[in-house]
């Protein structure tokens, strides 16, 4: 019976859908109060509709009710609690519930906290985002039904895929959507804008926050995916280049980019064509990342289950919403005036920079996804693009990047001075050549791109550290005066300097991880030693032991560093039976100079087992820095600029003139 | 007029018509590399105590028929289920390899079903199935007369794939 609900659900949330994704833009257009007025209830009703599906669906989980397909196909009667809840999103189908149901949860967000918007604009973002609603409800009431029976009910679950069974993937999902979906909320202001034909510096105003929301979600969802490829998959990796990870990465390098060039429209009202374009791109991406990981045309270790009606569907829909988006764009966006003229060297100018080789990046990383694909679509061949290929083309971008990251926030808006910037930056050449310095005492011999990636966090450090007593006035007033002005100055300063801060120690972490990690491939009998870098290793033995749905045999190692006794690794292999399936789990443990990395493989017969074993320096500073950017997002979110009504109070306080210009 | 503003849309239409035609191609469709080849020799015990086992000298009967790779953990298995038991009772053999299941939670299932299967081998640890290219289960494959795979299918075997499997039975049984 609560399926069914589920289902009618679906439906009755189909048909508001149906009905916000064109009255209100009826009304907007007619400028009729009250067809306008009807935007937010209905986006609110649609949001409890897919709600009450999502609930059902879960419900059925929870209770392991077999006689749901979806259930039977991905759950078990004996799986934790938490991974019944997993569940739910670890599949096609409920996947698609979750993001509909975030979809419309953002819609209501805008609905309840949007009040600033003009009620017509307002109108026209939830018509625009009820039409993504439909489109997606469509797609799985037509070829994706969650609630499908299976009649008769069989007594056991085919159970989720053992290597998912893990508490940092049961939120991997969300987060991805969270940020995939975010992003819809730009995409829909970005259409509103071009259907009323109006753009200006308070769009960018109105849709940063959204972007913010989205980037942060986004970042930590692919940072948690990585992670769990580090700790789950037992071969010390954490990023593959794979099909479906660059399919999160490219609206993620997008978003990067709308983030900085909004700033230009916000503050110097220029960029508008490429910001609204970027906005629209953004999303276009996460959708192309759906089509790629459930149409089955790129295969990939993320592939959901496979069907073609489904992947001509997504194609549809990707032709109507990109294209249509599109086209509206190339419509309207020619109307749009030019803003405010800037010089090449200029803040302005440093962000275009920023814009345009993280654009390159995604165009890369775009086509070497792709590439595979239209090779195949011309040629009949089949290849795969590698590692390689990025590492080539992402280095030297990022080199580039990070080299003209020092000196955008020193130049001033419309006109900078170059040579004052480069005055300024000493300390970051000092720092860099410290960093430098630090990486051949600490590892001696090295790869040359290696010392280069040292010497580019180091100055990257030292730059945020030169703009921040710049704007501090450090040197210039006294040091009191000159603290409490740097405490004072706008969060989202602060989060700019957070979220570089944090690039900082990613690109420490990727190149010392990459470049100096110590591997140990063995064959040990219990008692044996092997010195992994500055540790000894020692494999006591194995033991088996009993899980909640698996069994397990658990290896044992004790550390020592100088004699001196560290700690003890216990790296498991696991045995699930339903599906059956083997998975290792890495022993780990984090030190501030790297991790200490055990893996425990086969035995050989001989009373002897083979273990993989590493020390990687320096890797938890990737999430380490990925955490600092999300906690920088969240500083610029809560900045007063852009919080909910801000641009009212703004208003009013308009002639106490900021001390400064806020840099972002 | 500016044309640049175009660009983006002639870019995407493109990749469009690319990815059309990709869907077409399906690159899982894989090919059984064992297609015309003699079923790899294996010889696998009974699922309960009194059966009889099933080993590749049994599908070289001369007959040709379907072995069905199932399990009891897998739903799919069960939606085909009836039609197996369609096929059986209008005269194919059809011999069940149990794939990687506990064969108590296998004979409820077949309790509660039916059993199509004329001998069923019990394959726990899986390691037919690698000899046989087992990509998911279920599957099926027809074997001819001397004991030849002729063909195989991927998933549930369901009343529209009947035609299809007619035609290669009878094809296998002319010759």
């Amino acid at each position: 019976m609560i399926p069914e609900i589920g289902h009618f659900a679906l439906i009755l949330a189909l048909l508001l859908g149906v009905i916000a994704a064109t009255v209100p833009l009826y009304g907007a257009a007619r400028t009729n109060g009250r067809l306008i007025a009807l935007s937010g209830p209905l986006m609110l009703g649609q949001f409890l509709f897919v709600a009450i599906a999502f609930a059902a669906l879960m419900h059925a989980y929870l209770i392991s009710d077999f006689s749901v397909l979806n259930v039977a196909e991905n759950s078990h009667s004996l799986k934790p609690v938490l991974y019944k809840i997993s569940g739910v999103w670890g599949n096609h189908e409920g996947s698609l519930v979750l993001w509909v149901l975030i979809l419309t949860l953002f819609g209501s967000l805008v609905a309840l906290f949007g009040r600033a918007l003009p009620p017509s604009f307002r109108a026209r973002v939830l018509a625009v985002q009820a039409m993504i609603a439909v489109a997606f409800l469509l797609f799985m009431l037509f070829t994706s039904n969650p609630f499908e029976r299976l009649l008769p009910a069989p007594l056991e679950g085919r159970g989720l895929n053992p290597l998912l069974q893990d508490p940092g993937l049961a939120f991997h999902p969300p987060l991805l959507y969270l940020g995939y979906v975010g992003l819809s909320v730009a995409f829909s202001f970005a259409v509103a804008a071009l259907i009323e034909g109006r753009l200006g510096p308070v769009w960018a105003r109105w849709v940063r926050p959204w972007v913010l929301l989205a980037w942060m979600a986004l970042s930590a969802g692919i940072a948690l995916g990585s992670w769990w490829a580090y700790y789950e998959l037992g071969w010390g990796g954490w990023w593959f280049w794979d099909p479906v990870e660059n399919a999160s990465f490219m609206p993620w390098l997008a978003a990067t980019a709308l983030l900085h060039s909004a700033i230009v429209m916000e503050k110097r009202d220029a960029l508008k064509r490429w910001t609204v374009l970027l906005a629209i791109l953004s999303f276009s991406m996460s959708l192309l990342g759906t089509f790629l990981v459930r149409s089955g045309v790129l295969t990939s270790v993320h592939a959901f289950a496979v069907d073609p009606e489904r992947g001509v569907f997504i194609l549809i829909l990707l032709g109507v919403s990109i294209g249509g988006s599109l086209a509206l764009y190339a419509w309207r966006a020619q109307a749009l005036e030019p803003g405010g003229l800037f010089a090449p060297i200029s803040r302005e100018g440093a962000l275009v920079l920023n814009n345009v080789l993280l654009s390159i990046a995604a165009a890369v990383v775009f086509v070497g996804t792709l590439y595979p694909l239209f090779l195949d679509t011309l040629t009949g061949a089949k290849v795969s693009v590698g590692p390689p290929f990025f590492e080539i083309s992402f280095v030297p971008l990022m080199s580039l990047l990070l080299v003209a990251l020092g000196f955008g926030p020193l130049l001033a808006w419309k006109r900078g001075n170059l040579s004052r910037a480069a005055k300024l930056l000493w300390p970051a050449i000092t720092t860099a050549f410290i960093a430098v310095l630090l990486a051949w005492i600490i590892w001696g011999a090295g790869p040359v791109m290696a010392f280069a990636g040292f010497g580019l966090a180091g100055w990257l450090l030292g730059a945020i550290a030169v703009d921040m007593a710049q704007k501090a006035q450090i040197g210039r007033t006294p040091f009191a005066k000159a603290l409490r002005r740097l405490f004072g100055l706008p969060r989202g300063v602060w989060g700019m300097w957070l979220a570089h801060l944090g690039l900082g120690f990613l690109v420490f972490g990727i190149t010392a991880s990459e470049s100096w990690t110590v591997e140990k491939l063995v064959l040990l009998a219990p008692g044996d030693t092997v010195a992994v870098g500055a540790y000894d290793m020692t494999f006591q033995g194995v033991e088996p032991v009993a899980g909640p749905n698996y069994t397990a045999v658990r290896g044992q190692f004790s550390v020592q560093k100088n004699g001196a006794f560290l700690t003890d690794l216990y790296p498991e292999q696991r045995s699930f039976s339903s599906p059956p399936m083997e998975t290792t789990e890495a022993a780990i443990y984090p030190l501030i100079g790297g991790d200490l990395y055990a893996v425990v493989g086969d035995p050989d017969g001989d009373g002897r087992w083979s273990a993989r074993l590493y020390f990687k320096p320096l890797i938890s500073w990737i999430w380490l820095g990925v955490c600092l950017m999300v906690l920088g997002g969240a500083f610029s979110l809560s900045d007063r600029r852009l919080r909910v009504g801000a641009p009212k109070r703004k208003a009013k306080s308009l002639p106490q003139k900021p001390l400064m210009d806020p840099a972002e | 007029m500016r044309p640049i503003v175009w660009v983006p849309l002639i870019v995407f239409a493109a990749l469009a018509a690319a990815l059309a035609v990709g869907l077409s191609l399906k690159p899982r469709d894989i090919p059984s590399a064992l297609i015309d080849q003699p079923v790899p020799s294996f010889d696998l015990p009974p699922l309960w105590d009194k059966g009889t086992g099933l080993s590749n000298t049994d599908l070289a009967s001369g007959d040709v028929v379907l072995v069905n790779v199932f399990a009891s953990w897998c739903a799919p298995c069960r939606i085909e289920h009836p039609f197996l038991m369609d096929l059986a009772r209008e005269g194919l053999t059809i011999f069940g390899l149990n794939y990687k299941d506990d064969p108590e939670d296998a004979l409820a299932f077949l309790g509660e079903l039916g059993n199509p299967y004329k001998q069923i081998g019990a394959d726990r640890d899986g390691r037919v199935g690698i000899d046989f290219g087992v990509y998911g289960v279920p599957e099926s494959y027809v074997i001819s007369g001397d004991g030849r795979i002729l063909y195989k299918q991927i998933g549930p075997v369901l009343p529209q794939n009947r035609a299809e499997l007619r035609a290669v039975i009878e094809k296998a049984s002319a010759q």
